[in-house]
């Protein structure tokens, strides 16, 4: 899994071998690829923009050009084992409508986002008083596509509020796993596992 | 027709008649097709090309009808995204067409032209064909199946009615369904075909064909494969120069003024050449007739149910406003809810409908990428 994204390296750790897989947002499909060619998973995907979606056909994968905001819609409910959505939450125009989705049509999910409860995020904004811009959330505020950010402790609000059981979650700083004491402070990105 | 007399086109005769969707049998049919690329000895390569609705079985290469490049000589070949230097490919006139698959103008078993006796058929009776010519041709199973606009038709429909026959199904720019809209451009095609008094109920063979009548249909079909946007683009407003030489000036008449005119035109009457009115007529209303959920008694993903292990690849383009993009969705939608591999792509192309074969690289891409 070299090369991977450390929260996507984690994912797919912890996919099961052979599993069926909807990664939301795959991108031009390096982590379907791993999952499809390391753990012989049946991996398909979703993703927006139609050169990734090609990209990732070129490559033999399975990937539906769509929407995820409207077009997880379409699948039937636990068509799949897993539903990955990573880094993508932020970007969702109702990200309690797509987690819904990803919990209704995977029987767990794996959901990754970037923290914006990150110390040196909070140290941006109480020294500068500015939209902090770091490397996993870069672009000014009115060009971002992070249009709902969320910390760590919003994230677990959140799912304690609609019952959604957490049997995994891991944190990231600097590029590198740490542990999960005062993860709102000190992690720049974290990965969760869902289930119902 | 005379000219097409003239070429000696590879056919074979299937054994046994064909039983068609409306019940009838046609007997003695013959499959004109080309191939292109060796085939494997464990016969593993062969990838089958269904053409659209005025295509033939000449997809790379020269066509010998017409002296031009075959229609998808830019993606077949040797090094090109159908490459025959891996891929055994073949493409075969489909039946009711008129470049040496029995068709309309075909003898029938009285010796002269079927003509209207010809039976109406159904995209499944073409696929049907193709796949006793598989048969003859002692090909079990097909690496994939490719085709565009009814090409795409036919290739969903492979995929539905004979899954055990492709491991792959590419199909693009096409429709599991014809809509209204469709079928009404159809039936302005039809009828101006008819309305042409050298029509003569069909039964024109010895006499001179209705080519006034099948270029209007040509004309009018034509505009349903081009964008608003291509149409803009390639002619606007533009005036054609008047045959004494001075440009840009109005008639005031009923020339053909405008360049948009003069290109439908030329595209109408050179058609007339190359394809005969009762095929179109018979061609067309197969695609009418066309809507895969129905077949399957009214839901498209049972249509599908048997092809849930077959690896899809869809396209469609922004600017095809025949068949379209939510057109595709609902194939998309029916082959997830069988949890078919199923991959979808909406390309941009300036072109619509004709997209498919036109220069788009990201096509080639896909293509390419999907046939592995």
């Amino acid at each position: 899994m070299i090369g991977l994204r450390p929260d996507l390296a984690k994912i797919a750790e912890h996919v099961p071998g052979g599993a069926r897989v909807l990664d939301v947002g795959c991108g031009d499909g390096t982590l379907m690829a791993e999952l499809q060619g390391g753990k012989q998973c049946d991996a398909r995907g979703m993703e927006i923009d139609p050169d990734q979606v090609a990209m990732a056909v070129s490559r033999g994968l399975s990937v539906v050009q769509g929407d995820a905001n409207r077009d997880l819609a379409d699948y039937p409910d636990g068509a799949f084992d897993v539903a990955i959505l990573s880094q993508t939450l932020q970007t969702a125009q109702r990200p309690d409508w797509l987690l819904e989705q990803l919990l209704r049509v995977g029987r767990e999910a794996f959901v990754s986002f970037p923290n914006f409860a990150y110390w040196r995020m909070r140290l941006a904004l109480l020294h500068q008083g500015r939209m902090p811009i770091s490397r996993h959330l870069p672009g000014s505020w009115y060009q971002t596509a992070n249009i709902h950010h969320l910390t760590i402790a919003d994230f677990r609000e959140f799912l304690a509020q609609r019952g959604v059981n957490v049997s995994g979650s891991w944190f990231f700083a600097n590029g590198k796993e740490i542990g999960g004491g005062n993860a709102n402070w000190r992690a720049e990105h974290a990965v969760f596992q869902l289930s119902r | 027709m005379a000219t097409t007399t003239a070429i000696d086109f590879t056919t074979v005769k299937l054994d046994a008649p064909l039983q068609l969707d409306s019940g009838r049998d046609l007997a003695g049919v013959e499959m004109a097709y080309e191939s292109y690329g060796e085939l494997a000895a464990d016969k593993s390569n062969a990838v089958l090309i269904f053409h659209a609705l005025t295509g033939d079985q000449f997809v790379a290469g020269t066509n010998p009808v017409t002296g031009r490049p075959g229609w998808w000589e830019r993606m077949v070949g040797p090094g090109k995204p159908i490459d025959t230097n891996r891929f055994h490919v073949i493409c075969a006139n489909v039946i009711g067409s008129c470049l040496g698959s029995t068709g309309p103008a075909s003898p029938g078993p009285s010796g002269q032209p079927y003509a209207m006796e010809f039976p109406v058929i159904t995209i499944r009776d073409m696929v049907r064909a193709q796949m006793a010519m598989l048969d003859a041709l002692g090909i079990a199973r097909l690496h994939a199946v490719v085709g565009g606009s009814m090409g795409g038709m036919q290739a969903l429909s492979c995929a539905a009615n004979f899954p055990e026959r492709t491991d792959r199904v590419l199909a693009i720019a096409t429709t599991a369904r014809h809509s209204a809209q469709n079928i009404a451009f159809h039936e302005m095609g039809r009828q101006a075909i008819m309305a042409d008094p050298n029509w003569q109920g069909g039964s024109y063979y010895d006499g001179v064909a209705p080519a006034k009548g099948l270029a209007v249909a040509r004309m009018a079909a034509h505009i349903t494969y081009l964008s608003e946007e291509g149409l803009t683009e390639k002619f606007g407003r533009r005036l054609q120069d008047r045959p004494d030489g001075t440009q840009g000036a109005k008639s005031f008449g009923f020339d053909a003024d405008f360049q948009v005119e003069s290109y439908l035109r030329y595209q109408g009457l050179s058609f007339t050449d190359r394809f005969d009115a009762n095929s179109y007529l018979y061609i067309t209303r197969a695609m009418d007739y066309f809507d895969l959920a129905e077949e399957a008694g009214g839901l498209l993903a049972d249509a599908f149910r048997r092809a849930k292990d077959t690896r899809f690849c869809l396209v469609s383009f922004d600017t095809d406003w025949l068949y379209t993009t939510a057109d595709m969705r609902e194939v998309v939608h029916a082959l997830n809810a069988v949890a078919a591999p199923v991959s979808f792509v909406e390309l941009s192309a300036p072109y619509g409908h004709d997209s498919f074969l036109l220069d788009v690289p990201a096509l080639d891409r896909v293509v390419e990428g999907f046939l592995g």
